[in-house]
């Protein structure tokens, strides 16, 4: 087991190190000029060359990116060019509102979605079965933003119960900060719950069919020992991959959710980057995010090699 | 004597299920009015009549006019063009690196095999939305772009299903015998083997299709796809998100059109896939 959570940390930050390469390779070695981006329409030979210096663009290209990711390391990120304050502490706010979004939604996923997926498996064919997987398609094919139209339409225009934009800080009180967060989870959940539910269903049907399972029944269990002991524990191991997967669909919905929701979370401050050119900013945004993923497939691994002997003390799957 | 009448499981079986066909018939529509836009379409796509902003769905505007007037029904027709075209070409892209990828990782295995695909491995591990923002931002915005990100997101799936269909072939005789003819290696990909992954492929690529659309449609929804004043339906709901109160029918059209396209080539993709593993009598 110790030499599999070490063979994984290494992956991992390798995976941290090789993003970091490519995103500082992606704005720094381009044949196009980050400058001349940025200058837009503006770009003569003069600004261009004058937006590199201040930038440290005209340094060697190792010096520039060793002196990035030291500072990274550190904690340090830079500085913020359109708003010029240090980076880090506004992108750890930032982080910290997305991450309840993205806990709370996962949460609701997790738990609503193995739930749909096992009812269907079990009620095979039957309507229940069948408006799951109708439910499924519709999840799976319309984008976040979409939803999240149709949900500020239905709660905030005609019943008007829910703000459909913002922020509620705590000191606006409890009631306040739920508010402000029912919307853009409900609109994240969406469409992972349709993913984690189709899942579990198939993966419950697989399980549902072995001997252990059939051998259970035969001793006389009752049936929901049958599905909730023995079959859904084994049927969980794929939907735990697939959750963490999820945390990689999670940060691209964020990203959309955010802005359709005006949510001054990590994905709209990358909006806001992106929108601007503030280079620094933008990388430090998508470095932490890629981090967040790599660190979310660690934590599945893991789980994964507890709850199944056979990868802890077998050849680690890469 | 009267003829035996066909056995109704096998009609089944010959036929494909009905959502498949009414899939299939949807999405022929919406491909006929997108690429018949500019001829089905009541107004073009950009004419604004001042007077009948914000108008709501009547005889002279079906699906309603947006903030200057213009024709929300013609700017969706017009708007399938942007979408479809994302994504067949990003599908496109994907297919023409992954597969000549994943045909060579699958048939040299070893060393080669390992290299590609922990480089891949590396594509996949970044938020897919992410990697397609970094190459959007650091150059110009576009269409042609967009679909160019989106396809490189492609590679590293495409390129897996097909080692694997490729690993799975290499244990058949033509391989074999084709090896020991002392074949070149181009011939042994292009012609031996790539005809035989063609039905995997060709279900993987329609999928791939369906996400494209969608992954499209985030892009111009976050300002980074097409450029106005083009209409394209990621475009088309982004602006409606501030008339949510007073024009909710400008999101209704776009929306409902995307979401079908998706669900239809979705729908068509896996009734394909079933298709196929009933004539492979279920091999892969």
């Amino acid at each position: 087991m110790a030499l599999y959570v070490v063979q994984r940390l290494a992956a991992v930050l390798g995976v941290i190190v090789l993003t970091s390469v490519l995103v500082f390779l992606a704005t720094h070695a381009l044949p196009a000029s980050i400058a001349e981006v940025m200058l837009g329409q503006y770009a003569t030979p003069e600004t261009v060359a004058a937006l590199e210096e201040k930038l440290g663009l005209t340094r060697p290209l190792l010096t520039q990116y060793w002196e990035w990711a030291g500072g990274a390391l550190r904690g340090d990120l830079g500085r913020s060019l359109v708003m010029e304050v240090p980076i880090a502490p506004v992108l750890w706010t930032a982080l910290g509102r997305s991450a309840v979004l993205g806990a709370a939604g996962l949460l609701i996923v997790a738990a609503l979605g193995i739930a749909f997926g096992v009812v269907a498996a079990v009620r095979r064919g039957r309507i229940v079965d069948h408006l799951a997987s109708g439910f499924t398609m519709v999840g799976l094919s319309v984008p976040e933003f979409f939803w999240g139209l149709l949900l500020i339409l239905l709660f905030g225009s005609y019943l008007r119960l829910l703000p459909t934009s913002g922020y509620g800080t705590l000191q606006q009180g409890a009631g306040a900060y739920v508010a402000h967060l029912v919307l853009p989870v409900l609109t994240l959940t969406i469409g992972l719950l349709a993913h984690v539910a189709r899942l579990t269903r198939s993966s419950m049907l697989e399980v549902l069919d072995t001997g252990y399972v059939k051998a259970a029944r035969a001793r006389g269990l009752p049936e929901w020992a049958v599905v909730l002991r023995h079959a859904l524990r084994n049927a969980l191991l794929p939907t735990i991959t697939v959750l963490a997967q999820d945390v990689g669909f999670l940060i691209g919905g964020i990203v959309a959710v955010e802005t359709i929701f005006a949510y001054p979370g990590i994905g709209r401050l990358l909006v806001y980057a992106l929108e601007r050119h503030d280079l620094p900013l933008m990388e430090a945004v998508i470095l932490v995010l890629t981090a967040v993923q790599c660190l979310a497939n660690l934590v599945a691994d893991l789980l994964y090699a507890v709850l199944n002997p056979q990868i802890r003390y077998g050849r680690a799957i890469a | 004597m009267a003829a035996p009448s066909p056995d109704p499981a096998t009609t089944a079986r010959l036929l494909p299920p009905l959502r498949v066909v009414v899939a299939f018939c949807v999405l022929a529509l919406m491909v006929v009015g997108a690429l018949g836009a500019h001829w089905l379409a009541p107004y073009p796509f950009d004419e604004m009549h001042i007077v009948d902003r914000l108008h709501g769905p009547s005889f002279a505007y079906l699906a309603g006019t947006d903030e200057y007037g213009r024709d929300v029904l013609s700017r969706t027709l017009h708007g399938g063009r942007l979408s479809l075209f994302l994504g067949f070409a990003a599908t496109a892209i994907g297919l023409a690196v992954g597969v000549p990828l994943g045909l060579l990782a699958g048939y040299r295995r070893g060393l080669t095999d390992e290299l590609l695909m922990r480089a891949l491995d590396v594509v996949m591990s970044f938020p897919a939305l992410l990697l397609v923002l970094l190459i959007i931002a650091v150059t110009p915005p576009g269409l042609a772009k967009a679909a160019a990100a989106v396809g490189i997101l492609f590679v590293p799936p495409v390129a897996r299903v097909t080692r694997s269909v490729t690993l799975d072939l290499m244990t058949h005789e033509f391989i074999v015998a084709a090896r020991a003819r002392g074949e070149r290696l181009s011939y042994i990909l292009w012609r031996e083997l790539l005809p035989n992954t063609w039905p995997a492929i060709v279900v993987e690529g329609s999928l791939r299709v369906a996400f494209a659309i969608l992954v499209g449609a985030v892009l111009s929804f976050l300002g980074f796809g097409v450029q106005p004043p083009a209409a394209d339906w990621g475009l088309m709901i982004n602006n409606a998100r501030d008339f949510v109160e007073a024009a909710p029918w400008m999101a209704l059209a776009p929306g409902l059109a995307m979401s079908l396209t998706v669900i239809t080539v979705s729908i068509l993709g896996d009734g394909m896939r079933e298709y196929l593993d009933l004539k492979l009598g279920g091999r892969r």
